[in-house]
């Protein structure tokens, strides 16, 4: 199993959720959060006071899968959240020593398994 | 009418709050400043040149003094008549939040008071030919809302759709605005039509009387339909309802008994209601529907006009209700010609400021919001990751 960490615009939060539905791709989780990935700073004034703003929002997707499903999650990822600007975002993948589904105590490739309901 | 004046110049911010609850968090400075900024450069446009167009003065407020016009001093129905402007260029704003760039749309309204608003006024309210025919309109109904609406339909179609129109849930970012700016958009409303009477006098007690009661009857037919259809009052409903109401009465507020205004502003919750279910279900992103509020509810208003106008009341034309049949038919001619020139005239403003630069943000700037990418501010920031620059030579 891997889990999958994958930084994305909030803009294109949307596009990249459909494209992993499109991909049978079901278990996620996001959290809003801020970075900074190298974009050019926005610079905001208010009345006298000039502030440069270097931290981004972002949307941090995390999504454990089995080995065999990496690359259809990278590559819808990657499809769907590509603006070709920078800051568009990473895509990580890691290695994860032990999974459990909490209802049922599997473990492994059968808790990140989707049930058919 | 000094009050009045201060009134419907509220009216202006109020309709920017109204506007901008209903935008997403990035784009609501923007949708701020697109009623805010026509305060200052429609309201220099109509000093300069605007009014002399509308009113026959001389340019830059020549012979504009302090002699009565009517029953007020020259300069205030100068003001007076500015502040109508000033609303009537910010409503369109309501069809192009979003997307449309900032410095085309501030050229646009100022262009547009100018070449559309200015020579409408001045057929119905400048002795003009519409004012020849008889047509009737208190306070702007033809002049103001329809005139506006139509420019918002012609500016939305123009500029084309939000990229995420149709594709991805946009929620309203802050219903509460809306129904404040509601409320506030009331308040200044009795400005608006209890000012048209250009005096305190009845004719200024009737407008101001049927301005309380028309959107009190849009407001509870509309609670009743959202009721009857989907079991649930919304709030954005009644804000729409209210301004529906307050739309419809302008035209009638003088014209027509207390009874009548009841009825018109019953009536007029229809058309706006199913107008803005049927615009949903198109691809037309009148975002925040002018067409639906200020078209439907103008055109409604205007046509009801000529039908419960009284002579009783208005104390000169009667409708068909009231036996003057031919009424309705000077209403719907006013209606058409405003509705023409309007459509028309915003048109060719649009593509001659399209010649010179692009009318609508790209793509990565209406993703990132117009807030920060139009006014370098954001709405609601937490000011976290933001580094202080120290002024040049300072301290």
């Amino acid at each position: 199993m891997k889990l999958i960490v994958a930084i994305v615009r909030p803009e294109k939060l949307n596009a990249v959720l459909e494209s992993l539905y499109r991909a049978e791709v079901r278990g996620l989780s996001i959290s809003r959060i801020e970075g900074h990935g190298g974009e050019t700073e926005q610079v905001q004034t208010y009345r006298g006071t000039t502030v440069k703003v270097g931290l981004t929002e972002k949307v941090r997707l995390e999504i454990g899968v089995s080995d065999h499903f990496v690359d259809t999650t990278v590559q819808a990822i990657l499809a769907s959240a590509r603006t070709g600007g920078v800051g568009d975002g990473k895509i990580f993948v890691l290695p994860v020593e032990k999974v459990y589904r909490i209802r049922t105590g599997e473990e492994d490739q059968a808790a990140v398994t989707p049930v058919n309901p | 009418m000094l009050v009045s004046t201060a009134l419907v110049l509220l009216m202006t911010p109020a309709l920017g709050f109204f506007y901008a609850g209903m935008v997403r968090s990035k784009n609501v400075l923007n949708t701020l400043m697109m009623s805010f900024v026509p305060l200052g450069f429609v309201g220099i446009a109509w000093a300069l040149a605007g009014y002399a167009i509308a009113f026959g003065s001389g340019f830059f407020l020549q012979g504009v003094g302090l002699e009565a016009k009517g029953s007020i001093p020259h300069v205030l129905f100068m003001a007076y008549q500015g502040t109508f402007a000033i609303i009537t260029a910010a409503l369109i704003s309501g069809a192009i939040v979003e997307r449309m760039r900032f410095v085309p749309y501030l050229a646009f309204v100022t262009a547009w008071s100018l070449a559309v608003y200015a020579p409408v006024a001045q057929w119905v309210w400048g002795g003009g030919w519409l004012a020849r025919l008889g047509a009737l309109d208190f306070a702007g109904g033809t002049v103001v809302h329809v005139n506006a609406a139509v420019a918002a339909l012609v500016v939305a179609v123009v500029v084309g759709a939000r990229r995420d129109y149709g594709r991805q849930a946009i929620v309203p970012q802050n219903v509460p605005h809306t129904l404040l700016g509601a409320g506030l958009l009331w308040l200044g409303w009795f400005g608006f039509n209890g000012g048209s009477a250009l005096a305190s006098n009845a004719s200024a007690a009737l407008a101001f009387t049927n301005t309380m009661f028309a959107p009190i009857a849009t407001l509870c037919v509309w609670t009743l339909v959202d009721l009857v259809r989907t079991g649930k009052a919304t709030a954005i409903g009644a804000a729409t309802a209210i301004v529906v109401g307050l739309v419809a009465i302008t035209p009638a507020a003088g014209f027509v008994s207390p009874l009548s205004a009841i009825a018109l502003g019953a009536i007029a919750a229809f058309p706006s209601y199913f107008a803005l279910l049927w615009r949903t279900r198109t691809r037309l992103d009148d975002s925040l529907d002018v067409l639906a509020a200020h078209g439907c509810g103008g055109i409604v208003g205007a046509l009801l006009t000529g039908v419960f106008a009284q002579k009783e009341w208005s104390g000169g034309a009667s409708g068909l209700l009231f036996g003057n049949p031919k009424q309705l038919g000077i209403q719907a001619a006013a209606v058409g010609a405003t509705i023409v020139y309007s459509g028309a005239i915003t048109f060719v403003l649009l593509k001659a400021i399209g010649l010179v630069t692009s009318l609508r943000a790209r793509a990565e700037e209406e993703g990132i919001g117009l807030d920060v990418t139009q006014h370098g501010e954001e709405a609601y920031s937490r000011g976290e990751g933001a580094i202080l620059i120290l002024p040049e030579g300072g301290r």
